[in-house]
């Protein structure tokens, strides 16, 4: 039987007030396992933890318990001083006789008999409490960044930064994400690729950082430290390393496609980069509309003109294989549907645009040179209306959520197109504005100067009359209803995570909300990082959100995966969950009910396995356990009905 | 027994990250409450076998107080689901066993609610109270 010492503090006369401290040291002293028990005016004084030291080494003790305040607040100093008397942290108990006793009853021989009860309960916990060492586990130090927007740009170079090789996965040609394909930004009105293609060419040319564009991250093994990534790396059908990006392939391809990054605004090749300042600036073939694979061996002008033989028909994806110690995702975000906002008459009435495809527009490398013309006629428009919340802030059609962005956005456009079009006439119907955010009122009230009209009311219909198009709302200020004459409608459309990162969500075994954003770790206090250990969060992926947010958010994640890559190997809190093998049936309940994914099922040998890096000692997988075998180290179930009985004990 | 003299005992099963930390403000706040409750502390509502709650009043408690921490706010995502589900099928067992639901209560108490933790303990002892010992006449 353990050798149990007990330490009662008087804490000044904070627990010697209420609880006769004396006689519960004598009364103490006579429960059943308690070798040693004495009183000190104040246990956590370097005399106070002196006495605990020597009296472990005099009395040979194999457990402590301190009867003292909340172990919130002093747990650490008597395990440290149990360390320095030569035992196990884990060994070391406190008994909460202050928070929970002394300061909330009145009656000393009531306090006194729940301290006594209170110590007695925990006297129970320590004579099963194991001796336990912390999980260490080895780290590769290497990182994994999926995504090459703004949030993966900042994430991997600042972890490239910090020394640590870094892999930069993106699933599309060129690095740059939707940042790239913005105008100017809000409220400073920075272009947007001035700010950003710097960015891009420091992550092509960082010695740190691997760029694996055209490429998706398949499956992830793995945890904490040591996670086993395949990557597809996509038929490009050029020779990444021949292919010099002269481009005079996509000057000579005869084909031409609506582009994604003009959003069907311009036109691209087949084989083509989606902007001129692409990273990697070398070209991809587009198998859906590229001659030679819609008729096998016609056309190979691109093949014909390459003056290096980089392009390469026979060309197959390819896995590659990379070992991390931990991820940051940066997926990103699309805009919502305008199909589906049917009574706007996107899709039908060519004027009628996203706000996405207004941004090509604005910018000075977009298909108009920024000059705002209709798509239509080509002509300037003299008069647009902006419908703010496009589909968002309404629960029963549409988005539930506010997307954070689209009254900025959509400030930020009126301004641009006033600056273009001097004449011309900016209306914005809008729900409420939203300007939270450094500068941003600043901004808006600069808009509503500069002389674009806002009417508070949404917008019910758009439709065409005699090739005009009339936008039918209402004004809830003036409670009447409106109707304007535009010349060309803008929609401010809310985020949506990127389509189709379902897949990847659930190969990295991270969960998300009912809007398919990811969800992080505590709302609050852990807003990078996911639910499983060594997996970060940044960017749009995680909620809608502007760009130095997004850079902030980045550069959070990029931080904590610094902090477990720099170590050679990294600790965790031993008390997990582990699992008795012998009594274990192998039915997986806890598998299922573990929020972590920590515990898998063996098939072979039908037993859980633990994942301890992973584990975060809830102990819920204890609970749900019908043969006992998952005990939460230092809170079996056998010490949790002792500790009941002794609560219930007469005195 | 006379509800005057009738001094039950209670089990307080509590989350360290609300619950048990809501006591420790109580006490901060030197807010009183009856001393009957015994706390014992766990990482979790969800460790909270059923088990546990049974072998309490097959020893003798007269009362067991389950404290968690508020939906949306667990420490360990959803581990309060958890705990009000299992909940719910012990009142129902309860019943089959003869033993009066209030007996054991399950209440969401966060960090911040000092206030709300010595009305519960007030309110649950004064419960427990009325209803008289578990031996005896138990339901």
């Amino acid at each position: 039987m353990k050798r149990i010492g007990v330490f009662i503090c008087h804490c000044g006369i904070n627990i010697a007030k209420t609880v006769d401290v004396e006689a519960l040291t004598e009364e103490i002293k006579k429960y059943p396992g308690v070798e040693h028990a004495e009183n000190y005016k104040y246990m956590c004084s370097d005399p106070g933890q002196n006495l605990v030291i020597d009296a472990i080494k005099e009395q040979k003790l194999d457990a402590v318990v301190v009867a003292a305040c909340s172990p919130t607040l002093h747990e650490n100093t008597f395990r440290n001083a149990s360390e320095r008397g030569g035992l196990n942290r884990y060994v070391c108990e406190m008994a909460n006789i202050r928070e929970h006793c002394s300061w909330v009853h009145d009656d000393k021989t009531v306090a006194t008999k729940k301290a006594s009860l209170i110590i007695k309960t925990i006297v129970e916990k320590v004579k099963y409490d194991e001796p336990l060492e912390p999980i260490q586990v080895n780290v590769t130090k290497r990182a994994l960044v999926i995504g090459g927007g703004i949030a993966g740009i900042q994430a991997a170079l600042d972890i490239a930064n910090a020394g640590v090789e870094t892999i930069l996965v993106e699933k599309g040609p060129s690095i740059g994400g939707r940042m790239a394909q913005l105008s100017e930004t809000f409220p400073t009105l920075d272009c947007s690729q001035c700010i950003l293609t710097p960015k891009m060419v420091e992550v092509s040319q960082h010695k740190k950082i691997k760029l694996i564009a055209y490429s998706e991250v398949e499956d992830v093994e793995g945890s904490v430290g040591n996670f086993k990534v395949k990557i597809k790396r996509k038929a490009a059908y050029v020779d990444q390393a021949k292919c010099t990006g002269c481009g005079i392939c996509y000057e000579k391809c005869p084909i031409k496609v609506d582009s994604e990054f003009e959003e069907g605004l311009g036109k691209r090749k087949a084989i083509y980069t989606p902007f001129p300042q692409a990273v990697p600036n070398k070209p991809i073939i587009d198998t859906e509309h590229c001659t030679f694979f819609l008729k096998p061996g016609k056309c190979k002008v691109c093949q014909i003109v390459c003056p290096v033989q980089a392009v390469d028909f026979e060309q197959q994806d390819e896995i590659l294989e990379e070992e991390v110690g931990a991820i940051v995702v940066a997926t990103g975000y699309d805009i919502y549907e305008p199909e589906k906002l049917k009574e706007y008459g996107y899709g039908t009435i060519p004027d009628v645009i996203t706000s996405m495809q207004f941004e090509r527009l604005l910018s000075a490398s977009g298909p108009t040179v920024g000059d705002v013309r209709r798509v239509s006629d080509g002509k300037e428009p003299k008069r647009i209306v902006f419908i703010q919340c496009a589909g968002s802030r309404d629960k029963e059609n549409h988005l539930e959520y506010c997307s954070k962005i689209c009254c900025m956005y959509t400030a930020k456009h009126a301004l641009l197109y006033k600056h273009r079009v001097h004449d011309g006439e900016a209306i914005i119907f809008y729900i409420d504005v939203r300007t939270a955010g450094k500068g941003y009122e600043e901004f808006y009230n600069r808009v509503t100067d500069e002389g674009a009209t806002y009417i508070r009311g949404k917008v019910s219909k758009v439709y065409q009359d005699n090739g005009k198009i009339i936008v039918l709302g209402a004004d809830t200020l003036s409670g009447k209803q409106v109707e304007v004459e535009a010349d060309m409608v803008v929609l401010a459309l809310g985020m949506v995570p990127t389509r189709n990162s379902e897949a990847l969500v659930r190969t990295l075994k991270i969960q998300c909300d009912a809007n398919a954003f990811l969800t992080e770790a505590h709302p609050k206090l852990r807003p990078v990082e996911s639910n499983t250990t060594g997996i970060y969060l940044a960017g749009a992926a995680q909620g809608p959100k502007d760009i130095p947010e997004v850079v902030a958010q980045a550069s959070g994640a990029a931080s904590k995966a610094i902090a477990i890559l720099t170590q050679d190997e990294i600790t965790f809190e031993p008390t997990i969950a582990g699992v008795d093998e012998d009594l274990c049936s192998g039915c997986g309940i806890c598998v299922g009910v573990c929020p972590y994914n920590a515990r898998e099922l063996d098939r072979e040998e039908m037993v859980i396995k633990v994942v301890e890096a992973l584990c975060q000692g809830c102990g819920s997988c204890s609970s749900a356990c019908p043969s006992g075998a998952a005990q939460q180290r230092n809170l079996i179930d056998r010490q949790i009905e002792r500790m009941v009985v002794s609560a219930l004990e007469e005195n | 027994m006379s509800e005057g003299t009738f001094e039950p005992k209670i089990i307080g099963f509590f989350c360290k990250w609300c619950t048990s930390a809501a006591a420790d403000l109580a006490g901060t706040s030197r807010k009183k409450y009856p001393a009957n409750l015994v706390p014992i502390r766990f990482f979790c509502s969800s460790r909270i076998d059923a088990q546990h709650i049974l072998h309490a009043f097959e020893n003798g408690a007269d009362g067991v107080l389950i404290g968690g921490c508020h939906f949306g706010d667990c420490h360990y995502q959803d581990g309060n689901y958890k705990t009000a589900r299992r909940i719910a099928l012990l009142h129902n067992l309860l019943k089959e066993m003869g033993i009066d639901k209030r007996r054991l209560q399950l209440e969401w108490i966060s960090a911040a609610e000092g206030d709300k933790f010595t009305k519960v303990v007030r309110k649950f002892t004064k419960q427990i109270k009325e209803l008289g010992p578990m031996k005896g006449n138990g339901v």
